[in-house]
């Protein structure tokens, strides 16, 4: 499986000092506090380290298998995007080779324009919400140990959404942010901020994808999330790039005075995809609810790193992190609960949970806790289970073939996940993509 | 018209031998009764015929209208047309009775022919309703957390469903109330007959009173070692199993 994989040409230098340039150069209509930024950001990628054996927060990892040569900025868009599930939504921002594409689908249904939503490209954030911008980026940054490749992000980032929905206004249908690379070699810096004022409550979904199957991309994503008080916010991540592509992704949530996010993430693609995810519960009644659906087949491996931190009394978090690995694939999950000293009456949550459908795959657990309230419930837990042979025979003996049965079981593996999705057309395209993964294996 | 054969079959587990020369053929139309003392290798006969990967047939043949089953897979057999109802059904979580139902109607489809969602669930509800079975039912996860009753009675929709030419029907009566006992025998009485054949294996007559057998086998120590109509289970009855044990010592 690996040695079929194709590898980036690393005699081409991957992110250098002139293809920075190159990108300022062209957004010489940004805000200077934003280009500032970005040089800032190129700085800091090129003064930070690779990530080193001795970092804990990359233990079990393959660093070795970390390149960064080879890759380069696409600038045309692809000629074919994949076709995705289709399921009603608000509006769609579809990037190809990180050029918009479909440009009339951002559109907004008159009615959310008219209530101040806004929903547009980054690069046009920056230049005509400046400010809303300049307050959110990063403003709860996460540091789980791929801070170079957030700082690469940044320094690149122009792809990418910013969702704004104002006071007290929800919005049922999801909105939709596709970032599509093709060709080989082709890299791309999706930076999605969402932002929901107090009371209000909309849903994002925001798809990855190769547009083949064999090309070795890069892609480096960061998500800034932010609850207001009392709002409602849905985030679903569908990350399903080639097999043979290096996937990085920084999720900040921050999580406002009885809100609600809820984020799933589902793993398919990529050949190494390392995925950090820190929430903070910033005030009373604050609650996130963190899952994670992973198929991980062939050579992959993915590497799920978490934080729930309570930093007011009266939060709730739970997380819940399914994975199901068959061949020689490997899924490292290492989590960490931390309650505040003042973080009172804190219930939190985390529970890993492997499928292994082969004896060569390796699932590797670290949950952790860090506890210095003393009023608290704070469970955390990791399991790891094979198919049991009397459930595949039941579905056997009905008739179901050995493989149809071995996705039957995963799926009621996942379902626990998959039906926290209020939204059941989204649920569908989840399941869609991963009967899809299955159908190819 | 089909026919199952098992023709002196023999099953260990591991090193241990169970069923030791079985001989016994079924007709479609007919339902044939098994019964025995614990122990005697009833389960492990069903579950051989069925394909259970852990036991192994050491010797002879189990054929289906003149053809050997024995290097099929467990799903091979099914779609081949046998059934095994469960003695104690798996609880499989998170799998919908209508996708598991859906699942196993589909594979009998020839390879690109789609499942017509609307007549499967005409039909699906129609089983239903002659079993007594919620229509919420289909929205329960298999066998999750079912009473005894709830179990059987899914086993019964299952065979409804997939309409096999034989089905192995592992006591089907353990576990049931009498009324979820009716209900399960009207269930299987409403398909016998026709194209279906059935192996019923129980331990005790009550299960007899209401799905009448054609035939009767008593099994002791792996192998058939009497055979009569429904009157022989009444006399089993009267006088439980140590008569055939005294009858085989004096044999």
């Amino acid at each position: 499986m690996s040695s079929a994989l194709p590898l980036p040409d690393t005699a081409v230098p991957g992110f250098t000092s002139d293809r920075f340039a190159a990108h300022l150069a062209h957004r010489s209509d940004q805000p200077a506090w934003w280009l500032e930024a970005k040089k800032a950001a190129w700085n800091q990628y090129n003064a930070l380290p690779l990530p080193a054996r001795t970092d804990e927060r990359w233990r079990y990892s393959s660093l070795k298998d970390i390149v960064l040569d080879g890759f380069e900025l696409p600038s045309e868009p692809a000629s074919a995007i994949p076709h995705l599930p289709d399921f009603p939504h608000a509006a769609e921002l579809t990037f190809s080779n990180r050029q918009i594409v479909d440009r009339e689908k951002i559109t907004l249904p008159a009615e959310l324009a008219a209530k101040g939503v806004i929903f547009v490209p980054l690069d046009e954030a920056v230049r005509d919400h400046g400010e809303l911008v300049r307050k959110h980026f990063q403003q709860y940054p996460v540091a789980l140990g791929s801070e170079k490749f957030v700082a690469l992000n940044h320094a690149f980032s122009s792809t990418g959404a910013l969702l704004f929905v104002p006071r007290g206004v929800e919005i049922a249908l999801p909105f939709v942010v596709q970032h599509t690379l093709s060709g080989p070699g082709k890299a791309t810096f999706p930076h999605t901020l969402v932002i929901l004022e107090d009371q209000a409550k909309a849903t994002l979904v925001e798809f990855f994808v190769s547009a083949e199957p064999g090309s070795a991309h890069f892609a480096s994503g960061v998500n800034d999330l932010h609850a207001g008080d009392g709002a409602h916010l849905t985030y679903v991540g569908v990350q399903n790039w080639s097999n043979a592509t290096q996937a990085f992704q920084s999720n900040s949530i921050a999580v406002g005075r009885d809100a609600q996010v809820l984020s799933l993430n589902l793993h398919l693609g990529g050949r190494q995809a390392r995925h950090e995810s820190h929430s903070r519960l910033l005030a009373s009644g604050a609650h996130s609810e963190m899952l994670a659906l992973t198929v991980a087949h062939g050579t992959q491996e993915f590497d799920q790193r978490t934080l729930q931190s309570h930093q007011a009394p009266h939060t709730s978090s739970n997380l819940l992190y399914k994975n199901v690995l068959l061949d020689q694939a490997r899924t490292i999950f290492s989590g960490l609960i931390v309650v505040d000293p003042d973080a009172q009456q804190t219930d939190a949550y985390q529970s890993n949970r492997n499928l292994m459908l082969s004896a060569a795959a390796e699932a590797n657990s670290l949950p952790g806790l860090e506890i210095q309230a003393n009023d608290v419930r704070c469970t955390h837990g990791a399991t790891t289970a094979r198919i049991d042979p009397e459930q595949q025979f039941y579905l056997e003996a009905r008739g179901i073939k050995p493989a149809q049965a071995h996705e039957l079981l995963v799926f009621g593996f996942f379902e626990r996940v998959l039906s926290k999705l209020a939204d059941d057309n989204l649920h569908d395209a989840l399941r869609s993509f991963i009967q899809a993964k299955f159908k190819n294996l | 018209m089909s026919q199952l054969q098992i023709k002196d079959l023999n099953v260990s587990i591991g090193e241990k031998a169970i069923v030791k020369g079985f001989n016994l053929t079924i007709n479609s139309g007919e339902v044939h009764a098994i019964m025995g003392p614990n122990g005697t290798g009833k389960s492990t006969l069903a579950k051989a015929i069925a394909g259970h990967p852990d036991y192994t047939i050491s010797g002879g043949d189990v054929l289906l209208d003149g053809q050997s089953i024995l290097a099929m897979q467990p799903d091979e057999r099914a779609r081949a047309g046998l059934f095994l109802a469960f003695q104690y059904p798996s609880e499989i979580q998170g799998v919908t009775i209508a996708n598991f139902l859906r699942a196993a109607v589909q594979a009998r489809l020839a390879e690109g022919e789609e499942l017509d969602a609307t007549a499967y669930y005409k039909r699906l509800y129609t089983k239903m309703d002659l079993l007594k079975i919620d229509r919420k039912f289909t929205s329960r996860a298999v066998n999750d957390g079912f009473s005894g009753g709830e179990k059987k009675r899914c086993e019964i929709l299952q065979m409804a469903m997939l309409e096999p030419k034989f089905a192995l029907m592992d006591e089907t009566d353990s576990g049931l109330d009498i009324d979820a006992l009716r209900i399960v025998a009207e269930g299987v009485n409403a398909m016998r007959g026709g194209a279906l054949g059935i192996l019923m294996i129980t331990h005790y007559q009550r299960l007899l009173d209401y799905i009448v057998p054609d035939h009767v086998h008593v099994m002791w120590d792996g192998q058939i070692v009497k055979s009569g109509d429904k009157s022989l289970a009444l006399e089993l009855e009267a006088k439980g199993y140590d008569w055939v044990k005294k009858e085989l010592a004096h044999a």
